[in-house]
């Protein structure tokens, strides 16, 4: 395996992370770190312990050994909610978006982190609220054009198109406010001018400094992206290296290979 | 017009003393006011939070006994320590009964939201008649099953004005009034602010509500303090205004009443518990010269089913939708949603 | 010593009827995914057809147990076709207010049948109790027990030897693979409700002559049994089955040592404990989150 191959100061750090279910070994022993404004892809076949990483991290699921910090700051025995208010958000493959109601309002609640409303302020109707309102209402069209859905607004997350499901998902992790995104399979699914629309996102987000951890199945996709790629298989790390390491190591070919080659 | 609605309802509701003749039909008016009440409560929960509270009139009891006991004044002992309180004014009554019973709501909600769906309903049920076994066999504060008499009506005013005692039906109908205009303007305001947003997004969606960061522990026990607050100023009404208490207030039915009420009305919709309160609160009256009281209650038990069946978003919802329809407003087709990106602000 | 023994023996019959009752429930929560509200009914509607059979009609005392059964299934049946069926996939919410509905709708058609007024059944069994040692236990009492263990042990069989209880047990663990393997699920799910239904049937036909029969008697019933089941973990059959002496147990313990009057707030206070504690019920495996 390769050393850690950054030379960019490591804001996330996974450390001898282990899942058990029962008896199951969903990930045995994983390190590996991720680094300021970095993009780290986690790829691997289907089984191989990617999205239970991604729960670890989050605050989903208690890993059965090892920690994971974020900043210096222990996310161990920490709540989902905790972990984002850090400033590590997530998407997620399948629920990514609140289907009965409107895109502006999908974000809206995304934007909950950064509200400064107060209780009492909002049961006073208090102008200070009023205008923190405002001030949410703006930051949302702000996403949403970003992201480039604002002219769906007023439609409901449940019916915009499969694609755009993808990228409110995005946005809402991004009203969010973090500074450091996991990114679940965000392509799957896309069809090709979707997923190029998704890199030309990707891309915008890294020139705003932000980091991001990438797990995806699109080979073609995540080799043009990412500065690191990280690969997974039956719950261990099997190589961790620069995309042009990655598509030469003859580990990494033996387990797709063996999973019989989908996307690559 | 949508705009205009609830003025227009205001005004229509408080001219109705003025006109009205009928004592019992004002009377049967004051008491559905008072469950619209707890209903409106129910609503942040059931409706907003998405959690089918069905321990709710555990709060309108805990509301209605604080009150008479604090207006009536009570002597027991404790652990060997006699604890006697003199008789305070109604009013300190109706605000404690509402203070207590949103504690309650905190302390339930700590406890009872560490589960969720069948046995968060379980556990509501549970603690109601917990409370109702409390407060039927503690025969030394409540008097169990003998009631307590004679609590005072109302009275308002100040020691410079002069004191009012609200004795009659149509006083009474106002301060209801008043309190729902209140829970109205309270509820509205939480729920079109973050705090509501973020108990709608608990509601739809629980991992991705977490996800974005909220805490599901703080807005759901939050919705319950409002929510048991709510409905302890109902129960603290309605003991001031019937003027006997007796444990049967803690029955199920009750609680059934105000799910009834909301389900019907449109549950997490700011008008359904209103719609549906009036309904359920005057169905009695018209029913009951043709029909007796069981089958008055068979009749409420099969419109519960007609309703999952036929209009599952309740009545509101469905109103909104057919003028939505009609006049071909693409926004008010959704029942679901707050508003609109466009929907001017407030 | 003596009295805790008799309080054991209390604790005996009582547990066999409330885990009659328990089981009844906890299969229907755990093959459908429903909190049926009228299981309590059920079991009211047991007890009176008991009355019906034994008194109005002049049965057989045994016989008339076992019609009542019989019509419970029916009764079971017969919600399960017309309120449930159509409801298929609906969330628990919705389903739970269909329950609640139809839980009104019996127990005031209950009252209007039958009256306000207390029924009772005399018990064709000698009345002077017998007497072993310190303890005394009602002739009744006893065959109460016995032939709520025979109904135990007879679902079980139905369950874990029979085509139908495979066919349940499939349905419990994966419903969509087991419609895929063949099995007929709406059938599955009209019988697990009747059969659940008949259960409670039982445990009213046979507590309706120790008690009296009275129109209200349903709600603590389905409060008892949710309490049962909630212990048992839900969906638990031999946790139920624990759960019903469980509970037994603490009432007696509570109106012996406590006080009669919160006998049966020791049903709630084990809820809320249960799910403070160990929110999956005493019995249950942890189960694999993700």
């Amino acid at each position: 395996m390769n050393a850690e191959t950054t030379s960019r100061q490591p804001i996330l750090a996974i450390e001898h992370v282990a899942v058990h279910f029962g008896g199951l070994i969903a990930i045995s022993d994983m390190n590996f770190h991720v680094g300021e404004g970095e993009l780290v892809s986690l790829i691997g076949p289907n089984g191989a312990g990617k999205t239970t990483a991604f729960n670890v991290i989050t605050g989903f699921l208690k890993p059965t050994k090892g920690r994971v910090t974020f900043r210096g700051t222990s996310l161990n025995g920490l709540k989902p909610h905790e972990v984002t208010s850090l400033g590590l958000v997530r998407t997620f493959q399948r629920t990514s978006v609140f289907d009965k109601i409107t895109v502006f309002e999908n974000v809206l609640i995304g934007l909950h982190r950064r509200t400064a409303a107060s209780l009492f302020g909002t049961l006073m109707s208090l102008p200070k609220e009023r205008n923190a309102e405002a001030a949410l209402r703006e930051q949302a069209w702000e996403i949403l054009k970003l992201v480039g859905i604002d002219h769906q607004a007023d439609e409901l997350g449940g019916s915009l198109p499969y694609g755009d499901q993808r990228l409110l998902g995005v946005a809402l992790a991004l009203a969010a406010d973090p500074s450091a995104l996991l990114l679940d399979e965000p392509v799957s699914g896309m069809n090709a001018s979707e997923t190029a629309r998704f890199v030309s996102l990707l891309n915008k987000l890294r020139a705003k400094g932000k980091t991001i951890l990438l797990v995806e199945h699109d080979m073609p996709m995540v080799m043009g992206v990412s500065d690191r790629i990280v690969v997974l298989n039956y719950g261990r790390i099997i190589a961790n290296g620069t995309p042009s390491e990655i598509q030469n190591d003859p580990e990494v070919i033996q387990a797709y290979l063996g999973q019989g080659v989908k996307h690559a | 017009m949508k705009r205009f609605l609830p003025y227009i309802a205001v005004a229509f509701f408080a001219s109705v003393p003025l006109w009205l003749q009928d004592q019992y039909f004002l009377h049967t008016l004051v008491v559905s006011g008072i469950f619209m009440l707890a209903a409106m409560s129910l609503n942040l929960l059931l409706g907003y939070t998405g959690q089918l509270s069905l321990g709710h009139v555990a709060f309108f009891g805990i509301g209605a006994y604080v009150s008479a006991l604090t207006s009536l004044g009570f002597s027991v002992s404790i652990f060997g320590f006699q604890i006697t309180h003199e008789p305070w004014p109604p009013v300190v009554g109706v605000i404690l009964g509402t203070l207590v019973a949103g504690i309650c709501g905190y302390l339930i909600g700590k406890l009872a939201f560490r589960v969720r769906g069948a046995y968060f309903v379980i556990v509501s049920i549970s603690f109601a008649e917990v409370v109702r076994l409390v407060a039927l066999n503690w025969v030394e504060l409540t008097n169990g099953p003998l009631a307590l008499p004679g609590i005072p009506p109302l009275t308002i005013g100040f020691e410079w004005t002069g004191y009012a005692t609200l004795w009659g039906k149509a006083q009474n109908y106002y301060v209801v009034l008043v309190a729902i205009i209140i829970a109205y303007v309270i509820i509205k305001r939480l729920v079109y602010s973050p705090f509501g947003r973020a108990m709608i997004a608990l509601r739809e969606n629980e991992t991705l509500a977490m996800s974005v960061g909220i805490s599901v522990t703080k807005y759901l026990v939050l919705a319950a303090i409002f929510a048991g607050a709510m409905a302890g100023t109902a129960g603290g009404l309605y003991a001031h205004y019937i003027q006997i208490i007796d444990p049967m207030v803690f029955m199920f039915l009750n609680t059934v009443t105000m799910v009834i009420m909301v389900i019907t009305g449109g549950k997490g919709t700011l008008a359904g518990p209103l719609v549906g309160g009036l309904i359920f609160g005057l169905a009695p009256v018209v029913l009951r010269s043709y029909v007796g009281p069981e089958l008055q209650w068979i009749l409420y038990g099969l419109l519960m089913i007609l309703i999952v069946f036929v209009l599952p978003d309740g009545i509101v919802p469905a109103i909104e939708r057919w003028f939505g329809r009609s006049s071909g407003n693409a926004d008010d087709q959704r029942p679901l949603t707050l508003e609109t990106s466009k929907a001017p602000q407030s | 010593m003596d009295q805790l023994l008799q309080h054991l023996v209390n604790t005996l019959i009582m547990g066999g009827t409330y885990a009659l009752l328990g089981i009844g429930l906890t299969l229907i929560f755990g093959i459908m995914k429903i909190v049926n509200f009228t299981h309590g009914e059920l079991y009211a509607f047991g007890a009176y057809m008991m009355y019906f059979f034994a008194v109005i009609l002049g049965m057989d005392f045994f016989l008339s147990i076992a019609f009542a059964i019989v019509a419970g299934m029916v009764l079971g049946a017969a919600i399960e076709f017309t309120l449930l069926r159509t409801k298929r996939g609906a969330d628990i919410d919705t389903t739970m207010i269909l329950m609640i509905g139809a839980w009104i709708v019996l127990q005031n058609a209950e009252q209007l049948t039958w009256g306000g007024i207390a029924k009772s059944v005399p018990s064709p069994l000698p009345t002077e109790p017998l007497v072993i040692g310190p303890i005394s236990i009602s002739y009744l009492r006893a065959m109460v027990l016995l032939i709520a263990l025979m109904l135990i042990a007879g679902t079980y069989l139905v369950i874990n030897r029979t085509k139908l209880g495979k066919a349940m047990r499939a349905t419990f663990q994966d419903s969509g693979t087991a419609a895929l393997m063949g099995v007929n699920i709406s059938a599955i799910y009209t019988m697990t409700f009747a059969l659940g239904s008949a259960l409670a049937a039982a445990a009213g036909a046979l507590l309706g002559p120790v008690f009296v029969i009275a129109p209200t008697m349903g709600d603590l019933a389905s409060l008892k049994a949710f309490a049962i089941v909630i212990l048992g973990g839900l969906g638990n059959i031999t946790g139920a089955a624990i759960g019903g002496f469980i509970l037994a147990f603490s009432e007696e313990i509570g109106a012996g040592y406590i006080s009669s009057g919160y006998r049966d707030a020791m049903g709630f206070l084990i809820i809320i404990i249960v799910l403070l504690f160990k929110p999956t019920g005493l019995f249950a495996r942890s189960e694999r989150i993700g």
